[in-house]
């Protein structure tokens, strides 16, 4: 009877890396994963976030299935045994500060390169828009016919984000009130926005088409609905856009201006 | 055997008072200056806030489950719009169960209850070195209480800037409902928490230091009082920080200084305070002290569990120097990764990389830990009591907790998973299913020692079962989740593309998290019935080393009926050559050596 109160336990605790498992590998089917990847850089991501969860998966099983078998085999009700008196081992303890220190050492190192593309290697190109966090929507800001942002003919626009597909993108990232999170989850890309900071975000869509905008940092109650589209064109299709959002512009309000002095600066 | 290590039958320290006035009520269960009767009142306080934290959480999952629903029983109480919950409550909501179960329930219960409990008993003391000082800072927890729980009812309601209270959301009044008095408040009552948690601190290592009995060296000490050493330096060195930035923050709101608000800072239309200032400042600020605070909220709970898992194992523990240097290590490089919250931030991402170095070398004392302890149950002789099973379950959930870190720690993945569900899961591992089942561990263990009486084991396995159940069914999906890029703290995500499907999901956890909540109901009718009516412990019911086993349960004021004189380590488990399996820290060598002949 106590044996079978025991086994109970024990398998409760192998449930642990059966389910964890099975969880992850029914998630995908499900659509429950991660989201389709439309960016040139998202796969130094998603291959690291695979090569980790390989990697975790391996001790996840590995030290739930030992934790399970200990109390399964030296469960106090499967004899009279008693239990080893030994304080530890030094080369056990080895073993296990060295394997680990080394695996977390490379793991550091090996993922700096993508770190850096992603954040620190700033093409050398100007801003195709300038993107301001405001309560809670996204202002947009594009360069007008001269081609210069904080000009007279800015174009300016809400939360309708349109760029170029095939080509490095630069997004100046500002924010007017509070904190915001810039976040395209097909991109990869999250940056927060902060008031006086100016932020460049950089990234080259693969695909054509429109994906969310979300904002990921809390900015007030309405930060649920602080929501946008990104939609990616062709370059041709892309300058056409433009060109008819100046013209919309121009015919409807050019007053937008005095709104938008003051994001200028 | 010595005497000393048979159960007795319970004996009380204290004398029933013959003539129970108010002033002697008062001093000795209100303003008490005994540490056992401060553990105590920390203990009740914290787990009644724990409900209140749990209330708060399940409405927070309710909103994520079914948005804009009307909320069932208390929904007709606090919405005008007749029951269902508006966006500024939901930020209210979050914001409060972090800054409660955070700030009012992990942090005392494991320094102020189990700290205070345990500290003078296990190391040999009769009481704190400062009992004054000791009072004190349970005291100083009643206006943060008060000031927590009086923010639900100011106008504007409650704080709703997130736990983090991030500037200049939390420092603009203009920037949110609830960051008008409810803010004002929350920045109060955070200041008395840390008055509290730093009388306590001075007092813990004051003691651990100058009262160990006669025989008690460094390395005798149990993982607890280790652990309890460390978190209490953690919080003399990382506090003061926190403090600092509270009072900028709370100038910044009332006396318009300009610490966190920068230049031309329009919030709802209106230019803000002075500017000048840098809204990073406070994360670095805020971070400093709340990432080692995030070890101050484990490192206890890792103490008692290597405690209760040795006493269940029957068996010393493995690697005790190694155990303790590496919660020496955890605390040391826990100082120096705070910025591992701020990697999207905005701050230089070369810093980062400096960042993620440290951060990925702190996974490796926490991965010796988990080691140690599978260590420490291999070969052994596993009791399946309930304290046990939590224990247990602290392992194999903490080995969850501390690998999803490591997703977090890699920047690059960071930039997808940072601010969704996956950190949701990942702190809830190592919070909830690591800490609080690591508490209850503790509570189930000793709470013989505090009441005199056990609790029942059956309702025990059974709140043990049914929590680990639905604990995973709510936290472990977070995982999936977060790789969806589910962002946390949104009311309403469904309206996303990328995340309308996932409500059914989300639907299933809440379903879960009500059953957790209610699994709790087994566990308070045990803890009140079992504090009258359960069966009388003896001084040690679990045949366990430690010197808080050899005073009376429940101890008396002075805890011990005789000096106790340590002559070994806390896990003489299993000695080979005498009959009993375990050696507790006070018995004499000769009469182990007496014993050892007789059975000769």
């Amino acid at each position: 009877m106590n044996r079978l109160v025991g086994m109970f336990w024990g398998l409760l605790f192998l449930a642990v890396p059966v389910l964890g498992v099975a969880t992850f590998a029914v998630a995908p089917s499900i659509n429950v994963w991660l989201p389709k990847d439309v960016s040139a850089h998202g796969y130094q991501i998603d291959s690291l976030f695979y090569f980790i969860l390989g990697l975790t998966g391996i001790v996840f099983i590995a030290t739930e299935v030992l934790l399970f078998w200990f109390i399964w085999k030296y469960d106090a009700a499967r004899g009279d045994h008693k239990a080893v008196y030994i304080h530890g081992s030094q080369t056990f303890e080895l073993v296990w500060t060295i394997i680990p220190a080394a695996t977390l050492l490379f793991l550091a190192i090996y993922q700096m390169n993508a770190w850096a593309n992603v954040k620190m290697r700033r093409p050398d190109i100007p801003p195709t828009v300038e993107v301001v966090g405001r309560q809670f929507e996204w202002r947009l800001r594009y360069p007008g016919r001269d081609g210069m942002l904080g000009t007279a003919d800015d174009i300016h626009l809400v939360n309708d984000l349109h760029l170029p597909v095939d080509e490095e993108v630069l997004v100046q990232l500002k924010s007017m009130d509070v904190l915001h999170s810039f976040f395209l989850p097909n991109l990869r890309i999250k940056q927060d926005a902060v008031p006086g900071m100016k932020i460049p975000v950089w990234f080259q869509a693969t695909e054509t088409g429109a994906f969310d905008i979300v904002c990921a940092e809390l900015c007030g109650w309405g930060h649920y609905k602080m929501k946008g589209r990104v939609t990616f064109v062709s370059r041709p299709e892309f300058d056409r856009w433009l060109e008819r959002k100046y013209a919309e512009q121009e015919a409807t309000q050019p007053s937008i201006h005095a709104g938008g002095e003051i994001v200028a600066n | 055997m010595s005497t000393v290590t048979t159960p007795v039958s319970i004996t009380h320290g204290h004398t029933p008072a013959a003539k129970h006035t108010l002033s002697t009520f008062l001093s000795t269960y209100v303003f008490s200056k005994d540490h056992k009767v401060i553990g105590l009142q920390f203990l009740f306080s914290t787990l009644l806030w724990f409900l209140i934290g749990g209330l708060l959480a399940l409405a927070v999952r309710w909103q994520v489950a079914w948005p804009w629903s009307d909320v069932p029983v208390v929904g007709k109480l606090f919405a005008q719009q007749g029951g269902q919950m508006s966006p500024e409550f939901y930020t209210m909501l979050f914001t409060m169960h972090a800054t409660v179960m955070i700030f009012l329930v992990i942090i005392p219960i494991l320094a102020g209850a189990f700290g205070n409990f345990l500290i003078p008993l296990m190391i040999g003391a009769d009481d704190m070195a400062f009992p004054t000082l000791n009072m004190l800072s349970y005291w100083f927890m009643w206006p943060a209480f008060f000031a927590f729980g009086a923010s639900f009812f100011v106008e504007g309601g409650a704080a709703s800037s997130g736990w983090t209270s991030y500037p200049p959301l939390s420092t603009n009044v203009a920037s949110a409902p609830g960051s008008g008095w409810g803010q004002t408040l929350w920045l109060l009552g955070l200041t008395f928490v840390g008055v509290s948690s730093m009388l306590g601190s001075v007092n813990y290592m004051t003691t651990i230091i100058l009262m160990r009995a006669p025989g008690m060296t460094m390395f005798r000490l149990p993982m607890t009082i280790w652990a309890m050493f460390i978190t209490a330096i953690l919080q003399a060195f990382a506090l003061p920080v926190l403090t600092a930035a509270g009072f900028m923050q709370l100038a910044d709101r009332m006396f318009a200084t300009g610490f966190f608000t920068p230049e031309n800072n329009i919030v709802n239309n209106a230019v803000a305070g002075p500017g000048g200032g840098q809204p990073l400042l406070w994360q670095h600020l805020f971070w400093f002290y709340s990432h080692p605070a995030v070890y101050i909220m484990i490192l206890p709970a890792m103490g008692m569990v290597s405690d209760i898992l040795t006493c269940f194992a029957r068996k010393p523990l493995f690697g005790y120097r190694p155990m303790v240097y590496s919660i020496a290590g955890i605390a040391g490089l826990g100082f120096i990764v705070w910025g591992h919250h701020m990697f999207m931030s905005g701050m230089n991402p070369a810093l980062g990389i400096t960042f993620m170095v440290s951060t990925m070398m702190i996974a490796l004392p926490s991965a010796v830990k988990t080691f140690n302890w599978l260590g420490t149950v291999w070969g052994g002789r596993v009791q399946f009591t309930t304290s046990m099973l939590f224990a247990l379950s602290f392992v194999s959930m903490f080995i969850i907790g501390g690998l999803s870190g490591i997703f977090m720690a890699a920047t690059p993945v960071d930039i997808f998973i940072h601010d969704t569900y996956f950190i949701v899961a990942h702190f809830h591992y190592v919070l909830f299913a690591g800490t609080a089942m690591g508490v209850w561990a503790a509570i189930y263990f000793w709470f013989p020692k505090m009441f005199g009486r056990m609790m029942n084991e059956s309702w025990g396995k059974a709140h043990f079962f049914l929590t680990f159940l639905f604990l995973n069914g709510t936290f472990f999906t977070m995982h999936i989740l977060g790789a969806v890029g589910f962002p946390r703290r949104l009311a309403d995500a469904y309206h996303y593309e990328t995340f309308h499907h996932l409500q059914p999901m989300n639907a299933f956890m809440t379903y879960c998290a009500m059953g957790m909540v209610a699994s709790q109901i087994i566990f308070a009718v045990n803890f009140f019935w079992s504090m009258f009516y359960g069966p009388v412990a003896g001084r040690n019911p679990w045949h366990a080393n430690g010197l808080e086993w050899t005073a009376p349960s429940p101890p008396g004021h002075g805890n011990f009926d005789v000096q106790p004189v340590v002559y070994r380590g806390p896990y003489e488990y299993s000695v080979p050559g005498i009959e009993s399996d375990h050696l507790m820290q006070t018995d004499p060598p000769n009469a182990i050596a007496a014993a050892a002949a007789a059975v000769h």
